[in-house]
């Protein structure tokens, strides 16, 4: 058995997509009920309810909104390009997935565990801009086009802090490997002598998923929904679920990057008893806790201080802390000579 | 065998979609043929065993510069008919220049010589063991170094240069000044008043901000300080600043109080 799945090529191609479906299956349930439980938690700080309707405690209520989704007719406007319009969602929506190939939920065990993992998540998160740009393009109307171009000019100004801070943490553990990343841990969490830069990419990841206080280009006040104002139907249900599965990925680097990944906070017995995957989950439901707590505190940036916050704000912190990180891991010694994977 | 297929497959949906990128009427889909050029490219690499250089191209490339590029090209107002009346006349032109550089290509490819061992010529060989991206490290940070900070300033002279052509002073644009927003406090903008019953606020000089608060339009970082002392009295002009003030408070913002 072992034989057929490791060294024969139908055996190994059946193990990947087994591998894939073990991530993608408990990722889309995960997104699934991350809609809920954000109506939920807005709701209890709201002092409403939310759904309460379909189901104990409304936990049916992601799958109606699904056959909802599924079953409405989809509209495409006259005048868009067709092609494009149906391409954008379904990008949007797959790059999403196509992240997690590399996250590694335990010691070793991802899909793809690559030496150049974070540049590759880098790499895909740089690309969710398409499918918001070709979105706003393809629908043939001002306001999804004005949605789209903010879009593109948030994502690209974030993405240059996210990579300084990513070349902090790397300049600490000396790979690119996400599994070594999360070994270089062992002893102290980065959140801890990098705080920071864990600020700084935890909110950078808000601007990077469109998420409120940072939601300018589906800003429902001036833009009526922004991008995909122009969207009903499944297409609609794929930008919804690409951009929850982007704040569960994003959560993830955070976790990783930041939170020491699938280790536990002490490496003693009654935290070693729960296993590495749990702690991951954990970590990750912790921070789209923190998404969704923000959403329901601060109100939504005005577009010139948002890029004033990331030019002139980030960009210069998170230069001068890279700099500060190399000089005092050159000082004292402590520089890991790299390509150790 | 399989790395053949997957370099054939690289190789001829990148070649064709270059073909495309010259070839397509709109401008959009050039430059998102331009982008799947750019990701067989990062394929390619990936098959030759450079995953560094596949990953940099396409965070770099198609993460950043073709954005722009598409960002651009959305905006632009590309009129088909326009296009094809400048055919006639721009067509010889064009058709030199091409011809120009093809022979220029034919010159240099001709006299192109392959030196017989290259092979056995001495390059920089990454130790064994050592990962591709700490590879090139080594070549660019410790072999090269000076002529990689000569890159940088290269480019930090091209950066200047691009922010001294782009930015300019608009003597009517309207800033915020983000330190004065900062330093404003609630005695800057705030007085609180005891209004007589049915009398409204207009004898108390209305409901506005001191004078000193507004911005003075076209006299550039003149914002919180009055240029010129406003003249007492004097009937309420179009711009804000200048309306009559009364122990520092003007006369309502929107006119709807009267004098």
């Amino acid at each position: 058995m072992a034989h057929f799945f490791l060294h024969t090529m139908i055996g190994q191609v059946i193990l990947t997509v087994l591998e894939a479906l073990a991530v993608l299956v408990p990722l889309l349930l995960g997104v699934a009920y991350l809609t809920l439980a954000e109506r939920k938690v807005m709701a209890a700080m709201q002092l409403r309810k939310g759904p309460n309707v379909n189901g104990p405690f409304g936990v049916l209520q992601a799958f109606a909104d699904a056959i909802k989704m599924i079953t409405k007719e989809t509209v495409i406007p006259s005048g868009a390009n067709r092609f494009l319009f149906l391409f954008a969602p379904f990008l949007t929506f797959s790059l999403a997935m196509t992240a997690w190939a590399v996250i590694p939920t335990n010691d070793g065990w991802a899909i793809a565990n690559i030496n150049v993992g974070v540049l590759y998540l880098l790499a895909i998160s740089s690309l969710g801009v398409y499918g918001v740009l070709i979105a706003g393009w393809a629908s043939n109307s001002k306001y999804a086009f004005l949605g789209g171009l903010r879009a593109a000019a948030q994502m690209v100004s974030y993405e240059v802090s996210i990579g300084l801070v990513i070349v902090s943490v790397l300049l600490a553990v000396g790979s690119l490997n996400l599994n070594d990343i999360v070994l270089a841990q062992r002893h102290v969490w980065f959140c801890l002598p990098m705080f920071p830069m864990f600020i700084i990419f935890f909110i950078s990841a808000l601007a990077e998923t469109n998420r409120a206080p940072f939601d300018l280009p589906e800003g429902e006040s001036e833009l009526v929904a922004g991008f995909f104002v122009e969207y009903s139907a499944l297409a609609f249900g794929l930008f919804f679920l690409g951009e929850y599965a982007n704040m569960f990925l994003m959560s993830g680097m955070v976790s990783i990057l930041f939170l020491g990944g699938w280790l536990p906070p002490i490496g003693i017995a009654p935290f070693t008893w729960i296993p590495g995957p749990l702690w991951l989950i954990a970590k990750i439901l912790f921070c789209l806790f923190v998404f969704i707590w923000v959403r329901a505190t601060f109100p939504r940036y005005r577009y010139d201080q948002l890029m004033r916050l990331g030019w002139k704000v980030f960009l210069p912190l998170s230069l001068v802390w890279m700099v500060l990180t190399a000089g005092f891991l050159l000082a004292t010694g402590l520089l890991p000579q790299g390509g150790a994977s | 065998m399989m790395t053949q297929i997957v370099f054939y497959v690289f190789a001829t949906v990148l070649v064709l979609s270059a073909g495309m990128v010259v070839s397509a009427r709109n401008p959009v889909h050039s430059v998102l043929f331009l982008i799947l050029a750019f990701f067989n490219a990062a394929g390619l690499f990936l098959v030759a065993g450079a995953e560094f250089l596949a990953m940099i191209l396409v965070i770099v490339y198609v993460g950043a510069v073709a954005v722009l590029f598409l960002f651009v090209v959305m905006m632009l107002d590309v009129r088909f008919a326009q296009m094809r009346e400048g055919l006639q006349r721009y067509a010889p032109f064009g058709a030199a220049v091409g011809l120009v550089l093809l022979a220029e290509l034919a010159l240099a490819f001709s006299h192109w010589q392959v030196a017989a061992d290259i092979a056995s010529v001495p390059h920089v060989v990454a130790a064994p063991g050592r990962t591709n991206t700490a590879a090139l490290g080594d070549v660019l940070y410790t072999h090269y170094v000076f002529l990689f900070e000569a890159c940088g300033l290269v480019l930090l002279v091209a950066m200047i240069g691009a922010i001294v052509l782009t930015l300019r002073e608009r003597p009517m644009g309207r800033r915020q000044n983000i330190d004065r927003q900062h330093e404003r406090t609630a005695a800057d903008t705030l007085a609180m008043m005891t209004v007589p019953l049915g009398q409204g606020v207009a004898a108390n000089g209305g409901f506005r901000r001191p004078e000193q608060s507004y911005y003075i339009a076209s006299v550039p970082g003149s914002y919180g300080v009055t240029a010129e002392p406003v003249p007492q009295g004097k009937p309420a002009g179009a711009a804000p600043a200048d309306g009559a003030p009364e122990s520092g408070h003007g006369a309502d913002n929107h006119g709807g109080l009267a004098q």
